[in-house]
């Protein structure tokens, strides 16, 4: 990888997506064994530093960061000084005061990771957990990791795999990350939603639109669906939460449509019955599981690679 | 008696000017090589003293980013004799009391003429008239009332207060933007906003509320001023009106004229501002409405923030830039270099029609003998390097750091006396810090 950190899916050539898949299957490979521990970031620390709740991809980087031997700190924004009003500047300095080698931030600010590596408050590798609704760039790794192990054989792209990412392009994070990597990757991406929930702009991304649901579901070979925010209702995005549901949420009916080896992907927490209802999300063509799971594989070797740990497979102690 | 010697005015003239007692006492065709005692010319324009109609100086209440003597030094570095103080202020600057507050803060400071600007509403809160009579017949004599940072967003109470300053020639110079249509909103909605997550301020924000305010300003037969107008929209709006004679004028910014919104795309808040940065196109309309005379003049929008409101995540800065000193740089080089206007037009847009706007009397005047002096000599030859902890202003977000500008201001003449010599603040503006 070129870049010292990761802030967004644009940091990563085509090359480097693939080789961190790669990675990440050898990983996981190893993981999956009775002993799930690896020594090659012994003496690292990483910090997770999340001013925003999320517990699962949180407890995702943890797992990961573990399985590589480093120190983990959980500093989270909530009962820390944070709450009091503390700057990110400050925080940062703090962090790096006490020798952290990378830091995992999750914030609502979008640009909060990109400011946090471009300031000279810190010297750590950022890697980006969110910010805001901008890019999630490990979540968009780990659907492609899912995609490319349910879809594809070992060592190619994800040429003429059809996705479709169904919810709230607006504010998703998820989907600007995806959009960028899996059409780097050679999938084509529709992207369905209401007119409201497109920003004003999406006709420069490397995408398809669609506000009509049903035209799009037998076309495709993975459907993502988004979770839609209470609040987004508040503010006249869609009339109702049934409307919405009515339209673009993914429901038997439509679960029937699909082709026969296409995948159900959701990047969690779900509200089910809302955009997905609860036989979609645990019917066999469902692979959110596996998402999570993978997840733990690739940050695994986002670590790995950018605090550039020893050669895998080295002295197992 | 100050003596300036084989100047050239902005009608292409070389002079010799005589100041005396806070006047031009005489002006006399030079040969171009005149030799006498004073200040040496050759080379450089002379026109009337800057006047900017907008101007945040943060007195009183945040005199940790700028007061009303850092601002009136920062002012008369940039070249400016006159500036207006914008209300919102803590307190607001919506009584007698407040605007004479400011304007005996601008007296003592004694370097340039700080006028206040009187709030629209009261606390800028956009619900109830402040006590706009008791401003205009104060000390302060205020003409120009804006709730600028908020817009009068109620067409209702944006209709009484363009009727109720009639009665005193005054004039409202509106904030244009839609508060529903700018929620939470960051930076301009476009292709830049869809693909860096922020929330945007779409272009119609501002148009929306220029075309109400257009309609009602002809309806009750009254004086509107749109602040900082920055869309291609906005100008066509402004000429619009024009051409049916609605008494509107408009202001951009030095910033609006060169930046655009793809400099938001690494997050760094220098570039934050309201309203947003906006895209190319927006601003080649605005360069050519402020050649054509659509757009009246250039104003600061000078927006002094300390350090820690910019030294964040973009979501918690402050909105707005410090523009004071770097303006008639900025307007040399995408007007006069771009030979959009001419140096006769930019002295138009800086002094002589903002002065005219605002009823200023001793500013802006065409340089004949008798008129008030008021001047700035400027170097149009010579560049300059941005080094914005270098500024004058106690805050330091100038987003034009580092870039090389063309025009030096070598000296500034207020009221008759050198406040500026040799580039070089002079002694007069110093130890007034009361």
């Amino acid at each position: 990888m070129k870049s010292a950190h990761l802030l967004s899916a644009d940091d990563l050539s085509k090359q480097d997506a693939l080789e961190l898949l790669a990675t990440a299957k050898e990983l996981a490979a190893i993981t999956d064994g009775p002993n799930k521990k690896l020594p090659t970031l012994r003496g690292k620390t990483v910090v997770n530093l999340f001013f925003e709740d999320s517990t699962r991809t949180r407890i995702s980087f943890e797992t990961a960061a573990k399985r590589l031997s480093a120190d983990v700190i959980n500093f989270s924004a909530k009962g820390s000084s944070v709450s009091k009003g503390e700057s990110l500047k400050d925080t940062a300095q703090t962090l790096q005061a006490m020798g952290a080698d990378a830091v995992v931030i999750r914030h609502e600010s979008s640009g909060a990771a990109k400011r946090l590596a471009d300031s000279k408050w810190i010297q750590a590798t950022v890697i980006n957990a969110g910010d805001g609704t901008h890019e999630h760039p490990t979540q968009a790794l780990l659907d492609a990791f899912t995609i490319k192990q349910h879809l594809r054989s070992k060592d190619s792209d994800l040429s003429g795999v059809k996705v479709l990412i169904v919810g709230d392009i607006l504010h998703s994070r998820v989907a600007r990350s995806n959009v960028i990597l899996l059409t780097k990757l050679g999938a084509k991406v529709v992207l369905v939603a209401p007119p409201t929930l497109f920003p004003v702009g999406v006709e420069n991304w490397p995408v398809d639109i669609s506000y009509d649901l049903d035209k799009e579901i037998p076309k495709c070979d993975v459907i993502m669906m988004l979770r839609i925010q209470q609040e987004r209702m508040a503010n006249s995005f869609f009339p109702t939460e049934r409307e919405y549901s009515r339209r673009y949420g993914l429901n038997s009916y439509r679960l029937s449509k699909l082709s026969k080896s296409s995948i159900v992907m959701h990047p969690g927490p779900m509200n089910r019955g809302l955009e997905i209802s609860a036989d979609s999300a645990d019917d066999i063509k469902s692979v959110i599981i596996d998402q999570v799971r993978n997840g733990v594989a690739v940050r695994m070797a986002v670590l790995y690679q950018l605090l550039g740990g020893a050669p895998i497979g080295a002295a197992n102690d | 008696m100050i003596k300036i010697r084989n100047v050239n005015l902005v009608d292409g003239s070389i002079v010799n000017v005589e100041i005396d007692q806070g006047l031009v006492k005489a002006i006399s065709k030079s040969t171009g090589k005149d030799n006498f005692d004073g200040i040496d010319g050759a080379g450089k324009i002379l026109m009337p003293g800057l006047v900017d109609l907008h101007t945040h100086l943060r007195e009183p209440g945040r005199e940790d980013s700028e007061t009303v003597l850092t601002g009136s030094e920062s002012a008369v570095a940039g070249g400016f004799t006159a500036i207006s103080a914008m209300a919102n202020t803590n307190p607001v600057a919506d009584t007698a009391g407040v605007v004479e507050q400011i304007y005996r803060l601008g007296k003592n400071a004694g370097i340039c003429d700080v006028n206040p600007i009187g709030a629209v509403t009261k606390g800028l809160k956009g619900e109830q008239l402040s006590e706009i009579g008791a401003m205009a017949e104060s000390i302060a004599n205020v003409r120009i009332f804006s709730d600028d940072g908020n817009c009068v967003a109620d067409p209702l109470i944006m209709r009484r207060a363009l009727e109720y300053v009639k009665t005193y020639n005054g004039i409202i110079a509106q904030h244009a933007q839609d508060p529903r249509l700018t929620l939470n909103a960051q930076m301009n909605e476009g292709v830049i906003s869809a693909k860096i997550g922020l929330a945007g301020w779409p272009a119609v924000a501002e148009e929306a509320i220029i075309a109400r305010d257009i309609l009602l300003t002809d309806h009750v037969q009254s004086r509107l001023h749109i602040c900082h107008v920055t869309t291609a929209g906005g100008v066509e709006l402004v000429r619009w009106a024009k051409q049916r004679g609605i008494q509107v004028t408009a202001e951009v910014t030095p910033h609006h004229l060169l930046l655009t919104d793809d400099l938001v795309e690494n997050y760094d808040p220098i570039y934050k501002v309201n309203p947003p940065l906006r895209t190319e196109k927006d601003v080649m309309a605005l360069r050519q409405g402020l050649a054509e005379g659509v757009i009246d003049i250039v104003a600061t929008d000078h927006a002094p923030h300390s350090a820690e409101h910019k030294d964040c995540e973009w979501q918690s800065a402050a909105f707005g830039m410090v523009g004071l000193e770097t303006a008639l740089s900025v307007v040399i080089k995408t007007m006069i270099e771009t030979k959009l206007m001419t140096w006769a037009e930019l002295s138009d847009r800086m002094s002589i029609r903002p002065a005219l706007i605002a009823g200023y009397k001793n500013q802006g005047q065409k340089i004949v003998e008798g008129s008030a002096a008021n001047l700035v000599l400027v170097d149009p030859n010579s560049h300059w390097t941005v080094d914005r902890h270098n500024l004058k202003s106690k805050s330091k977000n100038n987003p034009f750091d580092k870039m090389e500008l063309p025009g030096v201001i070598s000296e500034v003449i207020y009221n008759g006396n050198l406040v500026v010599q040799n580039g070089k603040q002079t002694s007069l503006g110093l130890g007034h810090n009361d």
